[in-house]
């Protein structure tokens, strides 16, 4: 065997992580067994199928890969402070900046969202959990080894180097011949059927497990947009599964779909990459809209303004965006009329954002506002995103376009979209409902002195690069002279991704301090907010909600406590419960094999962890285990505990 | 919040400051393409900040207003359900906003796609641009030359590159004469510019191609239509042809310096058909062939059988081209 392509050669940055992944390791390894808590890791986490605890993984792992895409970043910012630095060659610049892109979008943005849907939209429409419980692991598991076997590839046999986009036929076999790509197309592949199976488990979750009462336009904000999030998922998905599948038979079997020869197509990837990639971006967007509606609704203690109108401006959004795929690529040379129906059909998206951005400023209006740390990320969303939608509207102008494409004008754009409407709402949405999950709050002083340093810290290392990308500074360029005049704005940049990081750190230490020194929250709803997931005590109890509530109004819990209502009717029964199992998470090992096989294509354990999936899925889909009931007595005492009261 | 105004009044004035500024590439146009597309980026510009200043007074007058105070501790928030007026102009006037945009952008974007209206009754000077890892080759078919990672051109004349790779995707960008466009190996692809300055512009691959991405930069030098005649003359005297084999050797290379020679890589090996345009210049239909199958046999070199010698891939220049050119002479 060949064991030279398992290498990565004479990078000192990257012994040193090597280094440091395996003391990690060994280090966790130890500790386990020191404390003697494999045991408690398979019986509570690994097995579990609770939709809290598969949401506190997603988070988790959603926070690490927050790290390791920021890490990228600092190298890539430090590595283009100054015109021609030698920090980083070519080549490794060219594998940071294609797996920070990937990892930030598909392992950071999208699984956070994911993890706090897991945590909320059960709680938000009363219900006991997702809809298939065991196939919510399998989302996690495929997720989580998707993202591990991409991570493993800057230490075993290279990460992948033509760009988060992998355009053909840069991204072919020919021109990228390391490994790289084949990890990109079996890791995004991996997680993404995870991905397409979350969409389907919220989808028929929402519809069909929401609490008595709850017509659809009375469900809060961020189910909606959960909703069409994960409709836009099941639509957008399958386009990835395919476009990877080729890519894959391209790199590994011969097989030449977007090569230059024998009838492949370069651009047909770049249009199959875009269908998807483009409704991407508003399923990391969408979530955060409706993160941001619960946090203004709460902290202005008014109900959301233009109810109506918030959900119908998602539905267009969501239709819009399968319409301006070709925007990614206006320089194609597909001719004006073409370029001319995606620019109209972009810039239309700015008007459903528009009547979001207004209903927020009128939901505050007459509020009375409190400048809490999930309201400050919220508040700071409105003028940062507004910048990144106007200058969105600027790049839609296909003719304007050609002179933005591909530089760091787009890139601040996106940045300017992406960190306000997905990273801020993500921070938002996790300070405002940490008290729900773990009981107490984050410390208020430490998350707003890491608010204050992440908000300014963005401004000065993306404002930048619009205007270097007017001067003509193109993305993923690693090095420039001195008279391109770029230095002195990228250093600009590189000072504010310090501050960023400073930023992030504090928050990080905050949720150690916090979990050491907050007081613990007594009656479930710290905030005074208006929705469901209040109404149960804080922790959870695993059945979540001892007698299912009946719903009346839109803000549920709210008015409940207003009219001083009770939100159940019914009494406490046995409650049903799925019973925890250790398959999707040895689904998960085994597809890790597997893909980790076929990066290298090594056959036989390919073939043999190929025939294992099948006998997995097969024990699963003959598995009568019907989970189990919780006796009365038992949820009454736990009620009780929790509250002190009788129901 | 309020520590929040200053940072943003900054971010306004700089801004409202990019038009004045001269080291900005696209806002310090040197041809027709480009100050069209400057011009509609300055107009996008201003309205843009139209449309932020309205969310941003409503912003800050809200966030000071409404903030809980200790006064204002009993404050019941009253319940809106919304307003259908108030949300009915929220949706006009982006409508009317956007429709305006798109009118500007459809026709800024066929003004960009053709020649310029100033050179519309020239005939332009086709020069075919394609790039390989990492360099740029310019072919000049009417002049019977090619040159590697620079290109002359005469001020005030159109100019049609036609562009193709042989290999990765990369997109050919003068920012100072106009927009880029995509070079593939499969499909040409036409981008018209032209410089009314003479003077030495910075052209470069702006999509990303890999390893020696940020080296594939050029020069574009515009120089008047003497000077530019002399150069053609003066390259036809000193330099050498160029062979099938040292252009395969280039093409191998990685990087390569500035090389200049008397004849062009396009009659051995020629670029490919261009989608739904497989028309020679005086209207007959060329082979269908001619954009992908012979290419398939032979990858390193690009497709198609040569063409016909009445072409313009003949290296002798045109003289009914060299007539147009010369009425345009004398800047």
């Amino acid at each position: 065997m060949d064991w030279d392509k398992f290498k990565v050669h004479g990078e000192p940055l990257i012994y040193g992580a090597m280094a440091s992944i395996v003391l990690a390791t060994i280090g966790i390894i130890v500790g386990l067994t020191y404390f003697k808590k494999w045991g408690y890791l398979w019986r509570e986490w690994l097995t579990t199928v609770d939709h809290k605890r598969i949401g506190i993984m997603y988070i988790l792992a959603a926070l690490l890969m927050l790290f390791r895409g920021g890490v990228d970043a600092i190298m890539m910012k430090l590595q283009t402070a100054a015109p021609d630095l030698k920090f980083l060659d070519a080549q490794h610049y060219n594998e940071v900046f294609t797996t920070h892109g990937l990892i930030m979008i598909l392992f950071m943005a999208m699984p956070f969202i994911i993890g706090l849907m897991n945590v909320i939209v059960p709680l938000q429409i009363g219900a006991r959990d997702v809809a298939f419980p065991r196939l919510n692991a399998v989302s996690f598991w495929l997720f989580f080894f998707g993202a591990m076997l991409l991570n493993i590839s800057f230490v075993i046999g290279g990460s992948p180097d033509a760009g988060w986009s992998a355009y053909f036929p840069l991204a072919s076999i020919e021109f990228s011949p390391t490994v790289g790509n084949n990890y990109y197309s079996l890791a995004l592949q991996i997680s993404g059927i995870g991905t397409l199976l979350t969409g389907v488990n919220f989808i028929v979750t929402i519809l069909k497990m929401r609490a008595p009462g709850m017509k659809l336009m009375k469900m809060p904000m961020f189910t909606w947009s959960v909703l069409i999030t994960n409709v836009i998922i099941v639509f957008a998905f399958p386009v990835l599964t395919v476009a990877l599948a080729l890519m894959m038979f391209d790199r590994l079997f011969g097989s030449q779909f977007f090569t230059m020869a024998n009838g492949g197509m370069d651009m047909l990837w770049a249009n199959l990459f875009w269908v998807w990639g483009h409704p991407e971006v508003y399923i990391v967007v969408l979530p955060a809209f409706g993160i941001y509606s619960e946090i203004i609704a709460t902290f202005s203690k008014k109900n959301l303004y233009g109810y109506t109108s918030m959900v119908f401006s998602m539905l267009i959004i969501s239709l819009l965006s399968f319409l301006v795929w070709a925007h990614h690529f206006y320089t194609m040379g597909q001719g004006a009329m073409v370029n001319s129906f995606f620019s109209i059909t972009t810039m239309a998206i700015a008007v459903p954002t528009g009547v979001k951005i207004f209903n927020w400023l009128f939901t505050l209006r007459k509020g009375r506002i409190t400048f809490t740390t999930p309201m400050l990320y919220t508040l700071a969303f409105i003028p940062i995103f507004t910048i990144g939608g106007v200058t969105g509207v600027m790049l839609a102008m296909a003719s304007a376009d050609y002179q933005y494409h591909n530089t760091m004008f787009l890139v601040a754009h996106f940045h300017y979209v992406l960190i306000p409407g997905a990273v801020f709402a993500v921070i938002a949405g996790f300070h405002y409902w940490f008290p729900k999950v773990f009981g107490f709050r984050l410390n208020e002083r430490l998350g707003k002195h890491a608010f204050w340093w992440i908000i300014i810290s963005f401004n000065v290392s993306f404002f930048p690069l619009f205007i270097l990308g007017l001067k003509g500074m193109t993305r993923r360029q690693y090095t420039y002279s001195a008279d391109t005049g770029f230095g002195p704005l990228s250093m600009v940049s590189f000072i504010g991704a310090i501050g960023l990081t400073i930023g992030f750190v504090i928050l990080v230490y905050n949720i150690y301090w916090s979990t050491r020194y907050e007081p613990r929250d007594t009656d479930g709803d710290p905030w005074d907010a208006r929705t469901l997931e209040w109404a149960t005590k804080s922790p959870i109890p695993a059945y979540n909600f001892a007698v299912v509530p009946t719903v009346n109004t839109r803000d549920a819990f709210w008015t409940a406590k207003q009219d001083k209502v009770p939100l159940y009717e019914d009494k406490i029964t046995k409650i049903h419960m799925p019973s925890n199992t250790g398959k999707p998470f040895i689904l998960g090992v085994i597809f890790f094999v597997a893909g980790f096989s076929l990066v290298f294509s090594l056959w036989i354990p390919a073939i043999i962890s190929g025939v294992g999936i099948l006998i997995v899925l097969a024990a699963m889909s003959f598995d009568r285990d019907h989970g189990f009931y919780i006796p009365a007595e038992e949820v009454i005492a736990t009620e009780k505990k929790l509250r002190g009261e009788t129901v | 919040m309020n520590k929040k105004g200053p940072l943003y009044a900054l971010f306004l004035s700089l801004i409202l400051l990019l038009p004045g500024c001269s080291s900005i590439a696209v806002l310090n146009p040197k041809g027709p393409a480009a100050r069209t597309l400057s011009d509609t980026i300055i107009l996008s510009i201003v309205m843009m900040l139209g449309v932020l200043a309205v969310v941003y007074i409503l912003y800050v007058f809200v966030l000071v207003k409404y903030r809980a105070k200790k006064s204002n501790e009993d404050y019941i928030p009253p319940h809106e359900e919304g307003n259908k007026w108030l949300e009915a102009i929220w949706i006009t006037i982006p409508i009317i906003i956007v429709s305006f945009l798109s009118v500007v952008t459809v026709k800024t974007t066929i003004d960009v796609e053709n020649v310029a209206a100033d050179y519309k009754d020239q005939k332009p000077l086709v020069i075919y641009a394609s790039s390989s890892n990492w360099k740029w080759h310019f072919s000049y078919p009417e002049e019977g030359i090619e040159t590697v990672n620079y290109v002359n051109i005469p001020v005030h004349r159109a100019v049609e590159f036609r562009l193709y790779s042989f290999g990765t995707i990369s997109s050919l960008w003068i920012p100072q004469l106009g927009g880029q466009k995509y070079a593939m190996s499969d499909m040409l692809t036409t981008l018209h510019l032209s410089a009314d300055t003479v003077g030495s512009y910075v052209g470069r691959n702006a999509n990303f191609n890999g390893k020696g991405f940020a080296h594939m930069e050029f020069e574009a030098l515009a120089m008047t239509d003497k000077d530019y005649k002399e150069w053609v003359k003066d390259v036809k005297e000193t330099a050498g042809p160029l062979t099938e084999k040292e252009f395969k050797s280039l093409l191998e290379m990685e990087f390569v310096g500035r090389k200049t020679y008397t004849n062009t890589h396009l009659s051995f090996s020629p670029p490919p058909g261009n989608h739904g345009d497989h028309m020679s210049n005086n209207g007959t239909e060329m082979d269908m062939d001619n954009g992908s199958m012979e290419h398939q046999d032979n990858k390193e070199i690009h497709p198609a059988p040569a063409p016909s010698s009445e072409t313009e891939f003949n290296s002798k220049p045109n003289p009914e081209l060299d007539e147009e050119s010369t009425t345009h002479d004398g800047h």
